[in-house]
């Protein structure tokens, strides 16, 4: 029902990107992973004991299963970014990276000028980069234009659970790109999915909304059953929104 | 830029005493709701939640921290351990076992002490280490601490130092050595308090100590840990200043992650008995308060604090806790009998164990605070960054690889 999403020329089954961190343990990750339907799922490089096979976080992601998004979170600029992401895909392989920047640690922003810097590098040398990114069009623009594979542009700041409050400027990204928008950080309810689906977004990437639940993967779940309700809503060819009721035997119909 | 001495020397003392009296319950309640509501707080309202008036308000204040650090943390505490280099120490705090006056046994270790503690901490799964020495420069040098740092930054994705305040240039070299992290305590931020219990040695100069966060920070440090020694001020008016301290540095020096320990004055060599003693009940009203107030820094509860407590903070606004904790030179090496690594455990030349800074409270094991942690419903991070990712660090010591093989 739902139409494929397709990222870099892969075909992504689900529209809703897991994070994995702040769970309580690995086990209950996995569990809200599975329930959540999502195939793209991020993880904090940082985090990640390289030295280790056994790694908790690695090991509990069946990378036949997922696709793994790792993420340079902590990154102050671009060039312990573009760092992260070579040290990562020499350990690994991987060769996916969500891009993020972010010099500030408290509300974790990213830096526009740094993320294009660093997108430029890892872009060149063969990254699928996704960038996450202030709700910025001209920088949508520009990521695009350097060869990113999507745009990931926050709702509001990570974890904050407030919602979309960038509608306006995510509107004008999408009606501008060229590749998928992600809506990213700040969506704490099954309602802030809808908002982003409804204002065109080509998907959606969640964390805290999940791991911080009371009930992680129940939340996961409602999570999943949002973007299909949202989406199976929008391609059923919704009415159009109008400012007052409207009479459902016309006043004007003797006039036939 | 003003330097923080100008802001402190702004802030009244007394007038933050009043000010904490006069707070009414319905200011305190006002507040926390409107911190529920996601709304900014300034610093100046650090004075209602530690008021007494808050105090009776603990309870809404204990559920909101734990919201709070919830929505920002996530079920997650950071785990780190301290490694002791030195006892040796020229100044006289009178709190502090490691006062030059107290008759105590001393040692520094060598570095291949330091790397067999290390390894030993390492084998306990621990990541994270602070390197804590006493104020005595002629035995722990600059140059110790560097090639330390560059000895250690292979086993240990992150290495901070907890030793004397340095000069920005000397900063900038353990960092560049491998030191991600600088944990500098005022003791107190009251200038006649400090000088009463700094009598004598370089750490009465208040004004230099006061200066040193501002200075690592301008070296790169990305962490840089603030705290007040719970006992020898008001810890009400310990807060308010610790508060302006934290808000400055965020401010002026926003790249490096602020975090707020709560160290509260323990039994040491020395007998010292706080005069403000700060009971459970205000430490958590503390903690909470700093929690509400920051909600994206790190705090952090050492060992100082009995298993029972800590466990109980879990969640409730600490996010960083040490494990396993050695507070004297060489005490780690005198745990595992036959372990290769043992020099001749923690004596000093005169075959005498060395003297810890205070005594340990929580003293399990390692992985008995990550059970403990774990029965709670919280992960432990033992890993959140890792110095080769930092340009200064490239292809040295990165832990990167070694076990991949690509």
């Amino acid at each position: 029902m739902i139409k494929p999403l397709t990222i870099a020329g892969r075909e992504i089954r689900s529209r809703l990107f897991l994070g994995t961190g702040k769970f309580s343990n690995s086990t209950v990750m996995a569990r809200a992973l599975e329930a959540s339907g999502a195939e793209i799922v991020t993880v904090a490089l940082r985090r990640v004991e390289f030295d280790n096979p056994q790694d908790d976080i690695i090991a509990h992601i069946d990378q036949k299963k997922y696709l793994l998004l790792p993420n340079t979170s902590g990154a102050r600029d671009a060039e312990e970014a573009v760092r992260i992401a070579r040290l990562a895909r020499a350990a690994s392989g991987w060769n996916w990276l969500k891009l993020e920047v972010t010099p500030e640690p408290n509300y974790l922003l990213p830096d526009p000028v740094e993320t294009l810097k660093a997108a430029e590098i890892l872009i060149k040398e063969g990254f699928i980069v996704l960038p996450y990114i202030n709700a910025d069009p001209v920088l949508a623009k520009r990521l695009q234009e350097a060869g990113c594979a999507a745009v990931m542009p926050l709702g509001s700041p990570i974890g904050s659970g407030r919602g979309i409050k960038t509608a306006d400027q995510i509107r004008i990204i999408i009606a501008q790109a060229t590749v998928p928008v992600v809506v990213d950080a700040g969506l704490g309810l099954p309602s802030h999915i809808c908002q982003a689906f409804e204002l065109g977004a080509d998907a959606v990437l969640l964390n805290t909304a999940v791991a911080a639940a009371q009930d992680p993967v129940q939340m996961a779940r409602s999570f999943k059953l949002a973007v299909e309700s949202s989406l199976a809503g929008l391609e059923s060819g919704p009415m159009s929104e109008g400012e007052a009721a409207s009479a459902s035997s016309p006043l004007t119909g003797f006039l036939r | 830029m003003s330097p923080f001495h100008e802001i402190i020397s702004l802030l009244d003392s007394a007038r933050i005493k009043i000010d904490h009296q006069d707070v009414t319950t319905g200011q305190v309640k006002a507040l926390l709701e409107s911190i529920g509501s996601g709304d900014a707080s300034r610093s100046e309202d650090i004075s209602v939640l530690v008021s007494p008036a808050a105090g009776e308000l603990l309870e809404p204040m204990a559920r909101l921290a734990k919201t709070v650090t919830l929505r920002r943390f996530g079920r997650t505490i950071q785990m780190y351990a301290p490694l002791y280099i030195s006892n040796h120490c020229s100044n006289s705090c009178v709190y502090c076992g490691f006062n030059v006056h107290n008759k105590v046994n001393r040692r520094t270790s060598n570095r291949e002490e330091i790397l067999s503690e290390a390894r030993l901490i390492k084998n306990q799964h621990i990541s994270q280490l602070l390197l804590v020495s006493g104020e005595c420069p002629a035995e722990v040098s600059l140059d110790l601490l560097e090639a330390t740092a560059r000895g250690l930054k292979g086993m240990f994705p992150s290495l901070s130092i907890e030793v004397y305040p340095m000069d920005t240039p000397d900063y900038a070299r353990l960092y560049q050595a491998g030191i991600d992290g600088l944990a500098i305590y005022q003791e107190t931020y009251d200038q006649n308090i400090y000088s009463m219990v700094h009598p004598a040695g370089p750490k009465r100069d208040y004004r230099y100590r006061l200066g040193a966060p501002e200075r690592g920070a301008a070296a790169g440090f990305r962490q840089i840990g603030l705290g007040s020694l719970l006992g020898l001020n008001d810890w009400r008016v310990e807060s308010h200043y610790l508060m302006h301290h934290a808000a400055y540095l965020m401010k002026h020096h926003w790249k490096s992650q602020i975090s707020v320990s709560f160290p509260r004055l323990r039994p040491a060599a020395g007998g010292y008995s706080p005069e403000f003693p700060v009971s459970d009940r205000e430490l958590v009203q503390m903690i909470c308060a700093f929690r509400l107030m920051l909600p994206d820094a790190g705090l952090v509860l050492s060992t100082r604090e009995p298993a029972e407590l800590r466990d109980n903070l879990i969640g409730l606004g600490i996010t960083k806790m040490s494990a396993g904790s050695k507070t004297a030179p060489g005490g780690y090496l005198d745990r595992l009998d036959n372990n290769i690594d043992k020099i001749d455990n923690n004596l000093n030349e005169q075959g005498q164990p060395a003297e810890g800074q205070f005594n340990v409270c929580d003293d399990r094991t390692v992985e008995e605070v990550a059970q403990s942690i774990r029965s709670k419903g919280y992960d432990t991070v033992w890993k959140d960054w890792d110095q080769g990712f930092e340009k200064q660090n490239e292809n040295q010591g990165q832990n990167i690889n070694k076990e991949n093989g690509k």
